[in-house]
């Protein structure tokens, strides 16, 4: 984009860089597919079955999986490369991200169905929305040029704020949505902020110049510095990582449900994946600067996550705590810059994504019409009204307790023992203790499914009321349960997926 | 008498910590929403001054991007505004704290 820009000579034709299109394929599948529904939503209005618009979100994520795969031999034959005047990178990293986006959009489009017909909301924005949102955090994970990174991450939050604030006569969801817009909108000005610091102590917004920039320049000023600090607010915020968490359990907590679900599940996976690529990969040449950094973060998250998720008595909060906690064991991996941290890293946010959204589909389904119910009250006694519900939540929480023979004890495993490999052990110990703190509040709701004594005198009944379950959640609910118990008996496909989605060395 | 580029750089920086901590103290939603786009409007500032003192066309196109971007932030957060005034004629920030915990 900038090389383009400086190719105009006077009295010469523009030269117009080649747009390789199928290199941001995943992504303009995404984008072209939701202003196709948009427009067609317009039109179509009440006069089709319903279920059309999720079914057709489910086709499009589908459909993007096919560049995805094309590339992806592509780079396992040519390596990766960069693309469009090197403003897109191709490689193994960003495949991984966009299939662990396209697989968080096609359970929360299944879920979306039941809650919006539950809701008495009609028309195809929701997925709209959801679709835009994706394609940016696409951008984000296969950027090459901070500005791309920036475009991303903003097409990704203000497609989220909406989706937060889509319930509009609910008050919850207001807040949400105000309160994510703003503290967004701080972080990205500090995100942008950080881009201007970077720019002008190397001199270009490329990542790949950059990089190139600082393998043969040492730079002793503070400029450049003061920018990675800057990057690692704003996308610290995006993340969710302690100290810019604040938003994270009102947001999650005023969202209507399957957006908390998709927000959890990809706004985390792009921001990781932009935090990845700038620094491990662009700034690796001085990750003796940023590694403590991450490390503070990364033992922050952790422990602030887990503690105060003991505290919460709504279920929506405590696993908006919960996925703070999360964001740290991601932040373990990221920490070491090394490849096995990486892989570790992006083994955690597939495995992430498939849990949280399982998680939230429950609670979606438990708290009833209107988002009204979520606290641990509601979910008193679930065994014996939806006994399969009961279950499939156990097994959810199991993962994200880290229990073998789940995808989540394997990613815990990896990012820990990658830590451990860069002899990071206090880091992995912290994380082992933050592992047996969130124990307590996963299995504290277990046991309220399942062992629910007759309520006793001045205690509110267990709740009795059925609880529907809408034939898209339980698909939904059975992709993410089979991914979950599959990955965590046979992990090796997946973790030789997240091993060889490697970083382009720059 | 030209002016020195550093000079440019402290009042953008100036500018982000006012609209910085304005975003932060002031209770009035709107102001809040100016606050970041005076804090957009200095890192603009700094792309201006740091493309003149590199020479390099570069951080004059990022200004562009960044101009369509809060233009398109503006258009939902003013959004989401007008539906929370709908509801409660003069809120305040501090009277949106239904969710806590």
């Amino acid at each position: 984009m900038i090389a383009a820009v400086a190719q105009v000579q006077p009295g010469q034709p523009l030269q117009l860089p080649h747009v390789d299109w199928v290199t941001i394929g995943p992504a303009g599948i995404f984008f072209v597919g939701g202003l196709a529904m948009l427009l067609a939503g317009v039109f179509l209005r009440r006069r089709v079955p319903r279920g059309l618009w999720s079914g057709t979100t489910v086709v499009i994520a589908v459909l993007a999986l096919w560049p995805a795969f094309h590339l992806w031999h592509q780079i396992a034959s040519g390596g990766a490369r960069t693309a469009i005047a090197d403003a897109v990178v191709v490689d193994g990293f960003s495949i991984f991200i966009d299939v662990v986006i396209i697989s968080a959009v096609v359970m929360a489009a299944l879920l979306t169905d039941g809650y919006l017909r539950r809701e008495n909301l009609e028309g195809t924005e929701f997925y709209v929305l959801m679709l835009f949102s994706a394609s940016g955090g696409m951008l984000m994970a296969s950027a090459n040029d901070l500005i791309v990174v920036f475009l991303g991450l903003e097409i990704l939050s203000i497609a989220l704020y909406t989706l937060a604030g889509f319930q509009q006569r609910r008050e919850g969801s207001q807040e949400a949505a105000i309160k994510y817009f703003v503290l967004g909108a701080f972080s990205s000005a500090f995100f942008l902020y950080g881009i201007a610091l970077v720019y002008g102590s190397t001199g270009s917004t490329n990542l790949g110049v950059i990089a190139d920039f600082l393998r043969t320049n040492s730079l002793t000023n503070g400029l450049l510095l003061g920018g990675f600090a800057l990057l690692i607010v704003g996308l610290g915020f995006k993340v969710a990582a302690v100290p810019f968490h604040m938003w994270t359990p009102d947001v999650y907590q005023g969202s209507p449900t399957p957006a908390t679900a998709f927000m959890a599940a990809v706004a985390k996976a792009a921001g990781f994946a932009a935090l990845l690529r700038l620094f491990v990969s662009t700034f690796n040449t001085y990750r003796l600067d940023w590694q403590p950094i991450v490390w503070a973060l990364a033992v922050l998250s952790l422990l602030v996550g887990s503690v105060l998720a003991v505290v919460q008595t709504d279920v929506k909060r405590m696993l908006a705590y919960s996925s703070i906690a999360h964001a740290g064991y991601v932040l373990v991996g990221f920490q070491t810059a090394s490849n096995r941290g990486v892989a570790g890293a992006l083994f955690y946010l597939f495995a992430y994504a498939f849990m949280i959204v399982g998680s939230f589909a429950v609670v979606t389904l438990v708290s009833g019409r209107g988002d009204t119910d979520a606290s641990l009250d509601a979910f008193r006694g679930l065994s014996s009204r939806r006994p399969a519900l009961a279950f499939v939540f156990t097994i959810f929480l199991l993962a994200q307790t880290g229990v073998p023979l789940t995808s989540g004890f394997l990613a815990k495993f990896y990012v820990i023992s990658a830590a451990v490999e860069a002899h990071s052990y206090a880091l992995a110990i912290i994380a082992m203790i933050a592992a047996v703190i969130a124990a307590f509040f996963y299995l504290r709701l277990i046991v309220v499914m399942y062992m629910a004594a007759p309520a006793a005198e001045g205690e509110e009944a267990a709740p009795t009321a059925r609880i529907p379950i809408a034939v898209g959640a339980g698909m939904s609910l059975t992709i993410a349960v089979g991914f979950t118990l599959v990955v965590g008996f046979l992990p090796a496909s997946v973790f030789d997926f997240a091993r060889h989605a490697t970083l382009l060395k720059l | 008498m030209t002016v020195p580029g550093a000079w440019f750089l402290t009042l953008a920086a100036i500018l982000f910590v006012v609209g910085a901590v304005g975003l932060l103290v002031r209770r009035n939603v709107l102001v809040m929403f100016m606050c970041v786009e005076l804090m957009l409007n200095a890192v603009n500032l700094t792309f201006v001054t740091f493309a003149r003192m590199l020479d390099d066309i570069g951080g004059q196109v990022v200004v562009f991007f960044v101009l369509v971007v809060a233009a398109a932030e503006v258009v939902v957060g003013l959004g989401i505004i007008v539906a929370i005034f709908r509801r409660r004629a003069g809120a305040t920030a501090d009277d949106i704290s239904l969710l806590r915990g």
